[in-house]
C-alpha cells in the first residue's frame, strides 16, 4: 500500500489515544516482557569467551571472536618512539576531548590520537541531552534512584555517585567554555524529561547537544594547541613487561605506516561497537564505533563487566531506506509523541526506559501489528504530528530542526507525517570495568566513555552518556596528569602479547581474526 | 492474518527491482542503484573511503561532497552521507580545506565582539556574494550571519549557526577568504562565555554538593542491602 494511506490510521485515531494514559509496566511485567523480546536476552546470539580475563562470560558472538582475535603486531615490531608524552588520550569523541582538556589543563604533555577526525565519534549526534540535577526539585540523589531503576540495579554505586555529583560542576564547565544550553525566562538552565527520570533533568542544546558541545570541545583543543595524531588507528597497546600500561602503536590510515608514542598513561576513549551490527542489527553509530579499545585493553588483562548487555535505541528510521537505523530522537517522546502500531493503538508507556520501550516495539512487531517494508524491515509508527496539535503548528520544527532537516532532504515532512521506527543498535551498556578515576585494573591503563563499563548497569538510562563522557574523561585526565611529575616513562614492550598469543594458542584458537577491527567493510568486492 | 500482513506493507517499486543509474564519481563513470546514499554509492563502487566518513547521521560535516545533477550547470552541496543519488549525476568529495582557524583564550577575552576584529580581520570584508548561503548544505543564512557578526548580533549569530556541522563547504567559495564556520564557531562560543546569564540555580546545586547537605541521604542509600534499596527505588516515581 501507499505509505500515505497506511499512515492514515494514525491521523485517525490521534484524537482518541490523546485522552489515553499508559501506565507504566510494573517490575515483574517488565522483567517477563524483556526475557521475552529484548535482544539481549536471544541465547543463540550469544556464546562465552574462551579465554583471557573474562573467560567464560558470555558475550555476542561478533564481540567475543574480535576479543579473541589476533594482534596485527609482531613480537619482534620495532617499539622505538616516534611520540613521547605524559598522557596518551586514544579517541577524539567527547571522552577523549574532556580528558585531553583535563590533562593538558593540569599541565601534562598530552597527545590526542584518533582514527578518523577529531569528533568524529558518537558524541556528536547525541540529541536527547545530558541528564544533569540542576532543577529545585531534583537532586544528585534522586539522579542516581533514576539511573539504577534503568540499569536494573546493576551499576556501579561508587561510579553512579561520582557522576552524579560532579555534573553539576561539569554544566558549570561546559558553560564557561562558551556551550549554549537552552535556558528558561529566567536565565535557568531549561531542564526536559527523558525516559526513565523521575524529575525533567535533561540540559539540552534545541536536538543538537552532542554536536554543540563538540563544536566548542574540539575548538578547545585546538586552541590550547594540544598535539593532534589523526587518521592513526591504535592497533596495540604497550606494556613495560610487567603489567603497566606504557603507550601504543597506531596505524597510520593514510600511509600504512606504524606510529609507536610512548606515554606515562594511556586514556582509552574509543566509544562503542554498534558497527559489529551485533544480531543483524542496524546501527545509530558513527563509521568507526568497532569496539576497538575493548580488544586492546582486553588482551593487556583489562576485565570487562557487563559485555553482554546493549542498548536498542527504541526509534530507529526504517523508513526511507537511505535513512535506516539513523536516530529518531528520544525528544520527541519526551515531548508527548506516541507509538502506534497498524492497528492504530498504543502499546507501551513512551517514556518507559529504553529496553522497555524497544522490547514492547519488537513484541508489536513478532505479534503481527507491524507495519512492513519491501526490504524486508518492519516497524510501528512514532505520531510525530501529535506534537504540533499538542503544542501549536511549528513545534516539530522549532524543537526538533535537525531531525527535520534530516527527512527532508528525502521528502518527507515529519511535523506532517508520522515516522516509521525500530530499534537500532546504539550502546554498549557495558565494557572495560574502571575505578572512580576511570583507572582499569591494568595499571596506567585507563577508560573513558562509552568503552568503560558498570556505571550504566543492564540498561543506560537516556541523556547519561553525555555526562558520562565528560565526568569519566575528566576524571581520567586528571588522574593520569596528576600521576605525571613523580613517575617515570617505563619500557616499551609486547609482553602481554606474547602471553596473550600463548593463551590463545592454548585453547586453540585458530579463528585468523585480527582485531581490532579499525573500520567496517563495507566496501563492495568485485 | 496473512491478509492483513500485506495491508501492512508499505509499497517501494524501488526497493523490489532496483533500478541502476549511471553516475559519476570524481569524473569516473559508475552503474549503482538508484536512491542509495552518496556514501554508499562510492562503496558500491568498490571505493575504500576513509577520510571523508564520519558519524554517517548528517551531523559530523566529514563527508562534504560537490554535485551537479544531469544536464545542470549548478555545482551544489551535500552531506555525502544524507544524499541520494539519481542518474546522470556526478559528484567528488571536499578534500580538507586549509581556511585559517583564530586561536584564543575564550574565558580571557576582555572585549569578545571587539576581539573579532583582531582574530578575524577578514570577517568585515565580506562583498555579499552570497555564496556562502548558496553552499551551505545545512540551509543557513551565513552571508546574513557574517554581517550579523560584523555588527556585534552575537547571538543571532548563535541561534543561526546552531545548526552548523562545520564542514566547512562556505569556506572556498568565499572572495574575502572568511571562514564564516570558524567565524559563527568563535561568535557562538562568545555569545555563551560572555554575554549570556549565568544560571543561579546551577550555583547552589553546587554549592550545595559541595557542603554535603545530601550526606544523610546518601548514607542511608548506600548501607541499603539490594531488596531495601529495590524497595526504596520503587517510591520514587
Amino acid at each position: 500500500m501507499d505509505i500515505h494511506a497506511l499512515q492514515q490510521i494514525v491521523h485517525k485515531t490521534r484524537d482518541a489515544r490523546r485522552k489515553q494514559t499508559i501506565p507504566k509496566f510494573s517490575p515483574a511485567d517488565r522483567d517477563q516482557l524483556i526475557h521475552k523480546y529484548h535482544p539481549d536476552f536471544r541465547a543463540s546470539a550469544y556464546r562465552p569467551i574462551k579465554f583471557g580475563p573474562n573467560e567464560g562470560d558470555k558475550t555476542v558472538v561478533e564481540l567475543a571472536t574480535l576479543l579473541e582475535g589476533d594482534s596485527s603486531i609482531q613480537d619482534n615490531a620495532d617499539l622505538t618512539p616516534q611520540y613521547t608524552c605524559d598522557v596518551l588520550v586514544i579517541g577524539g569523541g567527547g571522552a577523549g576531548c574532556a580528558a585531553a582538556l583535563h590533562a593538558h589543563g593540569a599541565g601534562a604533555k598530552t597527545i590526542l590520537a584518533t582514527k578518523l577526525r577529531l569528533g568524529d565519534s558518537n558524541s556528536v549526534m547525541a540529541q536527547g541531552g545530558m541528564q544533569i540535577s540542576v532543577a529545585p526539585e531534583d537532586s544528585p540523589v534522586t539522579h542516581f534512584i533514576d539511573t539504577l531503576k534503568g540499569g536494573h540495579m546493576e551499576n556501579d554505586h561508587a561510579l553512579l555517585k561520582v557522576m552524579v555529583e560532579d555534573g553539576p560542576s561539569i554544566a558549570k564547565w561546559l558553560l564557561e567554555l562558551g556551550v549554549l544550553f537552552d535556558r528558561q525566562a529566567d536565565g535557568n538552565l531549561h531542564v526536559k524529561k527523558g525516559g526513565g527520570s523521575s524529575k525533567p533533568r535533561l540540559l539540552t542544546c534545541s536536538d543538537y547537544t552532542g554536536l554543540e558541545i563538540m563544536r566548542v570541545l574540539k575548538d578547545e583543543v585546538i586552541n590550547q594547541k594540544i598535539q593532534l595524531l589523526e587518521f592513526a588507528a591504535a592497533v596495540e597497546l604497550l606494556s613495560d613487561g610487567q603489567g603497566a600500561c606504557t603507550g601504543a602503536i597506531f596505524k597510520d590510515l593514510d600511509n600504512q605506516r606504524h606510529v609507536v608514542v610512548a606515554a606515562k598513561s594511556v586514556i582509552v576513549a574509543t566509544g562503542g561497537i554498534g558497527r559489529l551490527h551485533i544480531q543483524g542489527f542496524p546501527t545509530s553509530n558513527h563509521y568507526g564505533a568497532t569496539g576497538d579499545g575493548l580488544c586492546l585493553a582486553y588482551r593487556m588483562g583489562a576485565k570487562l563487566a557487563h559485555v553482554d548487555t546493549f542498548q536498542y535505541h527504541p526509534s530507529g528510521a526504517v523508513y526511507p531506506e537511505q535513512l535506516i537505523g539513523a536516530l529518531v530522537t528520544e525528544g520527541i517522546r519526551s515531548e508527548g509523541g506516541h507509538l502506534v502500531n497498524a492497528k492504530g493503538e498504543r502499546f507501551v508507556n513512551e517514556l518507559d526506559t529504553r529496553d522497555v520501550v524497544s522490547s514492547s516495539i519488537i513484541r508489536e512487531c513478532e505479534e503481527g501489528r507491524g507495519i512492513r517494508t519491501m526490504s524486508g524491515r518492519v516497524g510501528v509508527w512514532l505520531d510525530t504530528p501529535l506534537l504540533d496539535a499538542e503544542h501549536g503548528p511549528g513545534t516539530v520544527e522549532k524543537h526538533f530542526p535537525a531531525m527535520m532537516m534530516q527527512f527532508e532532504r528525502f521528502g518527507i515532512d515529519i511535523s506532517k507525517d508520522p515516522v516509521l521506527i525500530y530499534p537500532t543498535l546504539h550502546y554498549q551498556n557495558g565494557g572495560v570495568k574502571i575505578d572512580t578515576n576511570s583507572e582499569t585494573n591494568v595499571k596506567n591503563l585507563f577508560v573513558a566513555g562509552e568503552a568503560s563499563g558498570g556505571l550504566h548497569g543492564r540498561n543506560r538510562l537516556m541523556g547519561n552518556s553525555l555526562l558520562d563522557l565528560m565526568v569519566f574523561g575528566k576524571r581520567s585526565g586528571l588522574t593520569a596528569a596528576g600521576r605525571a611529575q613523580s613517575m617515570k616513562q617505563g619500557a616499551l614492550t609486547l609482553k602481554h602479547v606474547q602471553q596473550f598469543r600463548a593463551e590463545a594458542k592454548k585453547h586453540g584458537n585458530a579463528s585468523g581474526v585480527i582485531s581490532p577491527m579499525i573500520l567496517p567493510a563495507y566496501t563492495r568486492k568485485a | 492474518m496473512a491478509q492483513e500482513l500485506n495491508e501492512n506493507v508499505i509499497d517501494q517499486p524501488e526497493v523490489m527491482k532496483p533500478r541502476m543509474v549511471t553516475i559519476e564519481i570524481a569524473g569516473k563513470k559508475v552503474d549503482v542503484p538508484e536512491g542509495i546514499t552518496v556514501v554508499r554509492a562510492m562503496w558500491y563502487a568498490g571505493i575504500d573511503v576513509v577520510r571523508g566518513v564520519g558519524c554517517l547521521g548528517g551531523f559530523c560535516g566529514a563527508c562534504a561532497t560537490y554535485y551537479r545533477t544531469k544536464d545542470d550547470p549548478k555545482v551544489r552541496t551535500c552531506l555525502a552521507c544524507q544524499m541520494a543519488v539519481q542518474d546522470g549525476m556526478s559528484f567528488t568529495m571536499m578534500p580538507p580545506f586549509p581556511a585559517r582557524k583564530a586561536t584564543y583564550e575564550i574565558q580571557k577575552l576582555q572585549d569578545p565582539k571587539q576581539d573579532l576584529f583582531n582574530l578575524y580581520p577578514e570577517a568585515p570584508l565580506c562583498r555579499n556574494c552570497n555564496a556562502c548561503t548558496e553552499a551551505c548544505p545545512q540551509k543557513i543564512d551565513v552571508r546574513e550571519g557574517v554581517w550579523k557578526a560584523v555588527f556585534g548580533d552575537f547571538k543571532s549569530v548563535s541561534e543561526m549557526f546552531m545548526d552548523c556541522v562545520m564542514c566547512g563547504m562556505c569556506t572556498p567559495v568565499c572572495i574575502a577568504d572568511i571562514a564564516p564556520n570558524l567565524v559563527a564557531l568563535y561568535v557562538s562560543r562568545a555569545q555563551g562565555a560572555h554575554f549570556t546569564d549565568k544560571p543561579v540555580g546551577l550555583d547552589t546545586r553546587i554549592k550545595e554538593i559541595q557542603d554535603d547537605i545530601y550526606k544523610d541521604e546518601w548514607a542511608k542509600i548506600l548501607k541499603m542491602n539490594e531488596k531495601e534499596l529495590a524497595e526504596h527505588c520503587a517510591t520514587v516515581k
